[in-house]
């Protein structure tokens, strides 16, 4: 629903993508994969802590808070961004009310306390997850994110796809803009469900242009000597120094973790 | 229904990765057979173009709005190989570069959201398309049916992950009935907009409409009587002696489906007024709180929030379900079946064109 | 203009679509090294149907293209298409990759170039067409005549015997239109330049030829043709009110 919200690309500005904040941190210089992996590797240890074990996400929290303080994301940044959470958390705030099993009293209202853990499970580690997914785009260039990925050894295809998705991602949304814009300046404005008609044929006349570029972006990349695989141009390589550097997180979390369950 | 970290436990959302990723090994050799080396372009052009097309607002009415999951459209349009691969890009970068669905839910949303919707969505509409006459209004009507499915099937199987892998005790009667029922509602949102835009390609290119490729072949044909126009014309291998069974099944399968599906809606959205509004309320707020947000990709997830508003029960609800997954299962093989022909008759790639 | 030193030779060209529609219908011509030729024509008359031939993307038809003495055909493709560069119509087709820099490096990378000899011909490259500074950038971010530039980089960087361009002029600012062809004229490759721009092609082309139907309907000095109103008027072609192709200096051929 961001197509009428302005005039600014979803994906980039100046080689970055909505997320990304312009830095030099250490944690900016550290290569994609590393950071995708920490990233990974942190959520996953996230996810399997046992949710009695509170004060391990609050650990996790600090942990990130370090994590941002190293990378000088602001904490306004982080949190607005956790917003994107907003609907969870609703399903959060009435899993108590709606689980099953023994109940407590709180304030006058009757509460599931499965259901609180289940709420609390929920706001934690989502938010968690949520945060370090931010700071993960908030400290790496869109190219550098593709680049990171191929490294991980994600199918080239996939990541070709992806690439060509964030290339023309843009091209595509301005195009559908001018659409609206021509909609629009001819007095029509889409109103309710009977106008409809008019829009999905925006949308078909949107998916025959992009359908019709992707066959001449192949013709141009055969006639640059494209025979189905990509050429390697970049790669990303990372020392030693610097997967330690980025494991560091996911390793402390692991600690914190295996203290959950055997406290 | 992007879903986030901890939402389902770590174990499901392992297995739920490791479907996923089977999937998309399958769909990434499928769509290499039906695009040759132009599949990196054309999907990714695809894959841009559903990213787009969630942008796109539907007015419902008085200023509330919906928009396109996408899943059943591209499906229709591309197939279902570049189908799932288009949708799980636009997935994997909306957790990526938007913190939209948590990394480790990656797997799990991948498995409803493009794999379910596309794979639910594809056998119904080729299902539909056999069945029905071969004309344009049959290939709006069948998209129509096939989107409206897939959503409450892709809410069905989610609830099924959640069954097994969720992280609070909420009887499970209660979460499908929620899941199912507003999904149907906005199945019915999805299935309009889908079978529209669907119409629309059909009218200007109907060449580009994956799904109804035979389907183009034959008018084509009884319109001119003459000329044969495509190189690829691999006659589309007619269904065998089989027929006239598949064709009974086929229908009574679709028209159940169908039936329970808008029994369900009505069942579920008459009894409670309120959801209707909270549905509005949801997506209205959604669009403030995108505009503060900042991306365009900030909404999407909203439908849960009144998934666990709704009550009542449906037993039938469950039964649509049941339906589904049984006829996904029967489709698909039936379809496999159909490509593994259709592979043979397509003459090897002319990389020259 | 023939013999030996022939860049692109063409000849006995007829090309029909699988759907009957015949596009080209025996074009004849020849291209000398180093020379500036105009491809004038209307819209239909086949020009993108030809251009597509002269890289092997459209095969199939009867008659020969030979680019520099080797016959375009499945057993060279790879050395055709690098020795035949396309810029296409629109610069948001061409230009695919995520940045300016990996863009120009695409073509040279598919022919196995690496490392620092592929760093060296990208800056070359986007030198020539004065967009070295823009090495970094995402291609959605730059000018539409930017755009048009680093396409033509992008081309320049696979170092073509012949460059091929499609309709250059179209949507460039006066400015930008003027940029672009400096650089044109800066250049030692042989070009052919289709378009529709009949004060851009007198500017830079010497030559010109008229396709028309399928077929070479025309063949000689840019100046000549823009003169002959009949057969301007044949064709569908027409010059810009008020400009008159005999009070300009002609294009100056090159030695």
């Amino acid at each position: 629903m961001g197509a009428d919200g302005g005039t600014s690309h979803a994906f980039s500005s100046g080689g970055a993508h909505r997320l990304y904040r312009h830095g030099h941190s250490p944690v900016h210089a550290l290569p994609p994969h590393t950071k995708l992996a920490a990233v990974l590797a942190f959520v996953l240890v996230v996810v399997s802590t046992p949710r009695e074990a509170m004060w391990a996400f609050a650990v996790y929290a600090g942990l990130l808070a370090g994590v941002a303080y190293a990378a000088r994301v602001p904490a306004g940044f982080l949190l607005k961004r956790l917003l994107i959470e907003v609907p969870f958390v609703a399903f959060a705030v009435l899993l108590p009310f709606v689980a099953e099993g023994e109940r407590v009293d709180v304030l006058g209202l009757s509460l599931s306390v499965n259901g609180l853990w289940g709420a609390w499970n929920v706001l934690a580690k989502g938010t968690l997850g949520v945060a370090a997914s931010v700071l993960l785009a908030a400290t790496t260039e869109l190219r550098a994110l593709l680049l990171g990925l191929q490294r991980l050894k994600l199918p080239p295809l996939l990541v070709q796809i992806a690439s060509f998705m964030v290339r023309y991602g843009d091209v595509i949304t301005d195009e559908m803009r001018r659409m609206r814009i021509a909609r629009e300046s001819r007095g029509f404005e889409a109103r309710g469900v009977r106008h409809w008609g008019v829009l999905a044929k925006s949308a078909g006349a949107l998916f025959i242009r992009s359908y019709e570029r992707g066959e001449r972006v192949h013709l141009a990349m055969l006639s640059r000597g494209y025979a189905g695989s990509m050429p390697v141009i970049d790669e990303v390589t990372a020392s030693r120094a610097q997967w330690s550097y980025a494991l560091a997180l996911p390793c402390a979390a692991l600690v914190v973790c295996l203290l959950g369950w055997t406290l | 229904m992007h879903a986030p970290d901890g939402f389902i436990n770590a174990p499901v959302s392992a297995a739920a990765g490791l479907v996923a990723a089977g999937a998309i090994a399958v769909s990434l050799r499928g769509a290499r057979r039906e695009l040759d080396e132009a599949t990196a372009p054309l999907a990714g052009l695809v894959a841009a173009f559903i990213f787009a097309v969630q942008m796109l607002n539907f007015p419902v009415a008085a200023g509330t709005s919906g928009h396109l999951l996408g899943g059943a459209l591209a499906a229709i349009l591309v197939g279902p190989f570049t189908g799932i691969l288009c949708v799980s890009v636009v997935l994997l970068m909306q957790a990526v570069l938007f913190a939209d669905g948590g990394l480790t839910a990656l797997g799990v949303n991948i498995t409803d959201m493009a794999i379910v919707t596309t794979v639910v969505a594809y056998a119904l509409f080729r299902g539909l398309v056999t069945v029905l006459p071969r004309t344009r209004r049959s290939v709006t009507v069948a998209s129509f049916v096939a989107a409206l499915v897939s959503v409450p099937a892709s809410a069905l199987v989610f609830t099924l992950l959640y069954a097994v892998g969720g992280t609070a005790d909420v009887s499970i009667g209660k979460v499908a009935t929620a899941m199912v029922g507003v999904h149907v509602l906005i199945g019915i949102g999805e299935a309009v907009i889908t079978a529209l835009t669907v119409g629309a390609v059909i009218a200007v290119r109907p060449d580009l409409v994956h799904g109804a490729r035979g389907l183009k072949q034959r008018l084509k044909l009884r319109v001119n009587g003459e000329l044969v126009d495509a190189p690829q014309a691999a006659p589309e291998p007619a269904p065998a002696a089989a027929r006239s069974s598949r064709t009974v099944w086929i229908t009574g399968l679709a028209a159940s489906l169908v039936l329970a599906g808008f029994v369900s809606f009505y069942a579920s959205a008459d009894p409670d007024g309120l959801e209707k509004v909270a549905t509005d309320h949801g997506i209205d707020q959604k669009a403030e709180e995108h505009a503060i947000a900042d991306s365009p990709l900030a909404d999407y997830g909203v439908e849960d929030v009144d998934d666990a508003r709704l009550s009542g029960g449906l037993a039938g609800v469950i039964g649509v379900g049941v339906t589904v997954v049984a006829g996904t299962g029967v489709f698909w093989a039936v379809r496999r079946r159909r490509t593994g022909d259709a592979a043979d008759a397509v003459s090897p790639a002319d990389t020259s064109v | 203009m023939d013999g030996v030193t022939a860049s692109l030779e063409v000849s006995g060209l007829a090309f029909a679509y699988p759907d009957g529609h015949q596009a080209l219908f025996g074009v004849d011509f020849s291209l000398a090294r180093g020379e500036r030729v105009a491809l004038l024509g209307p819209n239909g008359a086949g020009k993108t149907t030809l251009v597509l031939h002269l890289n092997g993307i459209l095969t199939g038809g009867t008659g020969t293209v030979t680019v520099a003495g080797l016959p375009v055909g499945k057993r060279h493709m790879a050395e055709i298409r690098r020795r035949v560069g396309i810029v296409f119509q629109d610069p948001d087709d061409q230009l695919f990759m995520p940045t300016v820099r990996e863009d120009v490096a695409f073509g040279p990378a598919a022919a196995g170039l690496k490392g620092a000899a592929l760093e060296e011909r990208v800056d070359r490259a986007l030198a020539r067409v004065g967009m070295a500074e823009f090495k970094d950038r995402p291609p959605h971010h730059l000018s539409f005549g930017q755009r048009r530039r680093v396409a033509v980089a992008t081309v320049l960087a696979m170092e073509p015997e012949i460059l091929v361009l499609d309709e250059p002029s179209s949507n460039l600012d006066p400015a930008s239109r003027r940029e672009l062809a400096d650089i044109l004229r800066s250049l030692d490759v042989t070009v052919l330049m289709v378009t529709h721009d009949l004060p851009y092609a007198l500017e830079l082309c010497p030559r010109s030829l008229v396709l028309s139907d399928g077929v070479i309907a025309a063949d000689g000095p840019t100046a000549d043709l823009l003169a002959d109103e009949a057969l301007m008027r044949a064709h569908r072609l027409e010059l810009p009110y008020g400009f008159d192709p005999r009070s300009v200096s002609a294009a100056p051929g090159r030695p």
